[in-house]
């Protein structure tokens, strides 16, 4: 039960911080990626913040054998640079460049009411929906 | 290039950045996951019935934030300019291209440069720039010729 309040405000606050950094408001989001136009480099400020931090804590965790409530610690072990990597991202930038949204700040905006924000939602999970299809027709 | 210094906004987004920072420390060091949202939502789609709990928690804190948010009188703004066709179709694109790539904004782009992972970097240059090329193509278009 703990755990799962912990984690409620682990998401409270990572919420937040989206709020007050802009990165929910896709216009901003939009004329930060908009270099060759009049450009807003606010949210490259959000990208520093947040890295700093994080930084100091998978330093500070680097060699631990469970985490601080004692959970194993589950991290990434992929170490290849694919095509799947390439790719996956490009189209996730094109995306990201057409709507102002990455799947964070979608997820927030939804309780701010906006239809627009349902249906980009929809249509993302849709997405991660035939992500997961593709790659079990891909194995058979 | 030229800057729009009326909508330049340095230290609300930095403090912003400084909020996330915290809760992905938090989740690593309290919790041992990486928060990664993409990873996150893509896996209750996918993971076994033991491996949603943590998920849900975390993704229902997420939503509630900007109820939360109202309540102290902090309401940003959230200007969408694109039409339905154009977001569904970006939505597509950033469901399916962050699930093949394993990762988003919050994965890669902060969780993996902290860990300084030669995969997350290449794959945060990559989305950036694709993103740039977007709204440079987008603007062009609406231009005209």
């Amino acid at each position: 039960m703990i755990r799962r309040v912990s984690e409620f405000f682990v998401g409270l606050v990572f919420g937040f911080g989206l709020l007050l950094s802009g990165m929910t408001d896709p216009a901003k989001v939009i004329s930060f990626l908009d270099v060759t136009g009049v450009w807003d480099p606010s949210l490259a400020f959000v990208m520093g913040g947040a890295v700093v931090i994080s930084f100091i804590a998978f330093r500070l965790s680097r060699n631990w054998k469970a985490s601080l409530m004692g959970r194993v610690i589950i991290l990434s072990d992929l170490k290849t640079i694919d095509v799947k990597l390439i790719l996956g991202s490009a189209l996730f930038g094109i995306g990201w460049g057409l709507s102002g949204f990455c799947p964070g700040p979608a997820i927030v905006s939804l309780a701010t009411g906006e239809f627009k924000s349902i249906i980009f939602m929809i249509a993302m999970i849709a997405g991660m929906g035939c992500e997961s299809l593709y790659q079990r027709y891909r194995q058979t | 290039m030229t800057i729009d210094w009326i909508q330049f906004s340095p230290v609300t987004a930095f403090s912003g950045g400084l909020l996330i920072g915290l809760a992905a420390a938090a989740f690593i060091l309290f919790h041992g996951r990486i928060m990664g949202v993409s990873s996150i939502l893509g896996g209750l789609l996918r993971a076994a019935k033991g491996d949603r709990g943590w998920r849900v928690s975390f993704l229902g804190g997420l939503i509630a934030a900007p109820l939360f948010a109202k309540l102290t009188g902090l309401a940003p703004a959230v200007r969408i300019e694109q039409s339905f066709l154009g977001l569904i179709l970006a939505g597509l694109l950033v469901g399916f291209g962050t699930s093949l790539g394993n990762g988003c904004t919050s994965g890669h782009g902060v969780c993996g440069i902290a860990r300084l992972s030669p995969r997350s970097i290449v794959a945060t240059l990559t989305f950036m720039a694709f993103g740039m090329l977007t709204v440079w193509f987008m603007h062009r278009v609406q231009a005209g010729p």
